[in-house]
């Protein structure tokens, strides 16, 4: 945890140092023919000095960076001059709310349809899943998206579901109920987009660990014990073929929270993905550098609990 | 030695013999051959520059490669589009007889015709010839990126795994660190303070996906290191360098190639999604997501602009996955017969 941390800690530190304004940028730009020199870079330039101490010597450059990485303060946004923070609490919440749904939409799906395939091994059904599952996993998820708007989201085609935001603009004044089915029509093409990469992956992985299981020596035992197929499956093999599937979840994490880039921006959804994006068009540095250290350390936590989950899931496992 | 690269040929024969077998990874494989061509012969398939002229009375060899000054000298390299021979004069054009680059603003956004078989962008650039210039970056991102990821991989991946001890944990701290950054926020962060090029997108892609490879490596190699072979080698008083490239790399190395097909694959996705965002190559380059970009801003109706670069990407990038699979499966030493 602390080694990862200040591992983050150098890492942000380092990606600052490349910005306008610290000496280290002005040799790298220098080469590659100066950057615009009007007045608005000029500001930029001016601001993120001072912002991160650009001037003073680097050892206390870092301490300072450290100091706004600890107590979470990451300086006020160009662009409207609120805290980086409170823009950061708003988003947040949002891409929380559509990673966890992704995630567990994905496991809900690509559960069964690992273990249905795995029992049917060789099977037509099992290759012609197979199969699907393996395009979802190559179809970019931004194609998918522009599809999905262009085909059921106005256009020429179906205007069956909205192509912006995650509300609707009478939201507040809605009843809890209207108010969750506008969300969830809002976010179904979205959710969808997030979902199906990580579905075909982890019920991919569902039916190899299956199958692994499968083969061991335990599982042909209760075989002998002339269990039912069901009762083997379900019973037996089921919790062991789990455990790398949890372990999945850790690595899934930062996929999901960097891809919400990409459909956030798509799907106008003010979440940390569309932050991020705009950040970086408007050159908006304290924001940029904000959210891409709240998602590191986020993801920290993410990856400690994955672990935590994992040595629930298979007692073999202990903590050192 | 000799013997050395005997024993390596027929594990790559034994290796191509399992591939063979599966026509998914062989479909795979010719769609990548395909688009390496694509890539590398461009010119020669899209462009309005001929391939092969007579002009004034000299004949001009590959023109499309070559910049003649006498060619230069007269402007036509601007205009090669309006510039229709004379009497006996003559041109072979390529196939595709536009210049990815050619703007005609009288025939923006028009959809697929028999004149341009994909249609137009909003510059009225023809799309058939973008999306094949535009294999050449897609494919050198790729490739480049993957292979700083590799160089680094294998690198830090081979030190920890052999000199184990602090150096050993000073790469794992490093890879853990890598992994709690979500990847694609990793890249637009670094790109917002970085001048928009395409080397940088390289380089930056291949610096945060080493990791993987060098988890990998350093498991190989902490396996290998135990092996007699390294002993014998350590015995006769061979170099730590020479012990790790020369003996143990060759048997640690064939996961690292799976990952690497899958590794482009990545890459061409990234620097699609990073062009599609608009933080990728600039404007006037083409690039199958800066195509697709367009399209989104036209997506109410030009359907062309969705549906071509989109397919391009996903055809690559599902041939190098099909090819990695296969290729994982063929070195699988259970699933040998």
């Amino acid at each position: 945890m602390i080694p990862t941390f200040i591992g983050v800690s150098l890492i942000t530190f380092v990606i600052i140092q490349l910005a306008p304004g610290s000496p280290i940028a002005a040799k790298l730009m220098f080469s590659d023919n100066g950057m615009s020199t009007d007045a608005a870079s000029q500001k930029i330039m001016e601001d993120t000095k001072r912002l991160y101490g650009l001037d003073k010597p680097i050892p206390v450059q870092y301490g300072l960076w450290l100091g706004r990485l600890v107590t979470l303060d990451f300086g006020k946004s160009y662009k409207d001059q609120r805290p980086v923070l409170d823009k950061i609490g708003e988003a947040l919440p949002i891409t929380i709310q559509l990673s966890l749904l992704s995630i567990f939409l994905a496991y809900l799906i690509a559960l069964p349809a690992g273990i249905f395939s795995a029992t049917r091994q060789y099977s037509l059904v099992d290759s012609g899943l197979t199969l699907t599952l393996f395009i979802l996993y190559s179809l970019p998820s931004f194609w998918v998206a522009t599809l999905l708007i262009m085909f059921f989201a106005g256009g020429e085609y179906y205007n069956w579901f909205p192509a912006h935001g995650i509300s609707s603009i009478d939201a507040k004044s809605m009843t809890a109920w209207d108010w969750t089915m506008d969300r969830l029509w809002h976010m179904a093409l979205p959710l969808f987009c997030y979902t199906y990469g990580s579905l075909a992956m982890i019920s991919r992985y569902m039916r190899g660990s299956m199958l692994e299981t499968i083969r061991q020596d335990y599982i042909r035992t209760a075989r002998a014990f002339g269990f039912s197929e069901r009762a083997v499956v379900y019973r037996y093999a089921l919790r062991n073929s789990l455990i790398p599937i949890v372990t999945l979840l850790g690595g899934l994490l930062p996929a999901l929270i960097g891809g919400s880039v990409i459909i956030e921006s798509i799907f106008s959804i003010p979440g940390m993905g569309r932050l991020a994006f705009e950040g970086v068009l408007s050159r908006d540095y304290p924001l940029v550098m904000g959210v891409f250290a709240i998602s590191a350390l986020l993801t920290m936590f993410g990856l400690l609990l994955s672990d935590i989950l994992t040595a629930i899931v298979n007692p073999k496992i202990t903590f050192d | 030695m000799a013997a050395h690269t005997a024993k390596k040929q027929t594990y790559w024969r034994l290796v191509w013999r399992q591939f063979r077998r599966r026509p998914r990874g062989i479909a795979g494989l010719v769609v990548i051959v395909l688009m390496a061509v694509v890539a590398v012969f461009a010119p020669f398939l899209a462009g309005d520059v001929p391939i092969l002229m007579k002009k004034d009375g000299v004949l001009y060899v590959l023109p499309n490669i070559i910049t003649y000054s006498s060619l230069q000298e007269q402007r036509l390299y601007a205009n090669f589009d309006r510039w229709q021979p004379a009497e006996g004069e003559w041109a072979v054009r390529p196939p595709v007889p536009y210049g990815y680059q050619r703007q005609a603003l009288f025939e923006r956004l028009q959809p697929p015709s028999r004149e341009h078989w994909l249609g137009t962008d909003d510059g009225g650039r023809d799309v058939l010839s973008r999306l094949i210039h535009a294999a050449r970056i897609s494919m050198s991102v790729g490739v480049v990126a993957v292979g700083i990821a590799v160089l680094l991989g294998v690198l830090l991946g081979a030190l920890a795994g052999y000199y184990g001890g602090w150096v050993d944990s000073v790469v794992l701290r490093m890879i853990e660190t890598m992994l709690v950054f979500p990847t694609f926020f990793f890249i637009i962060t670094v790109i917002a303070f970085l001048p928009p090029s395409i080397y940088n997108i390289m380089i930056v892609i291949g610096l945060t996906s080493w990791p993987g490879v060098a988890r990998l490596v350093r498991g190989e190699v902490l396996r290998e290191r135990q092996q007699d072979y390294v002993a014998a080698a350590r015995a006769t008083g061979l170099s730590a360098t020479r012990i790790v490239f020369r003996h143990i790399l060759p048997n640690a190395i064939s996961p690292v190639f799976v990952y690497a097909t899958f590794g482009v694959a990545g890459a061409i996705l990234a620097e699609s999604a990073l062009s599609f965002l608009g933080f990728g190559i600039r404007p006037p380059d083409p690039s199958w997501g800066e195509l697709l970009k367009q399209g989104k801003t036209h997506v109410d109706f030009a359907w062309w602009l969705v549906l071509f670069p989109g397919l391009a990407i996903f055809v690559t990038v599902t041939a190098f996955n099909l090819v990695g699979e296969s290729l994982r499966d063929a070195m699988d030493p259970r699933l040998r017969q």
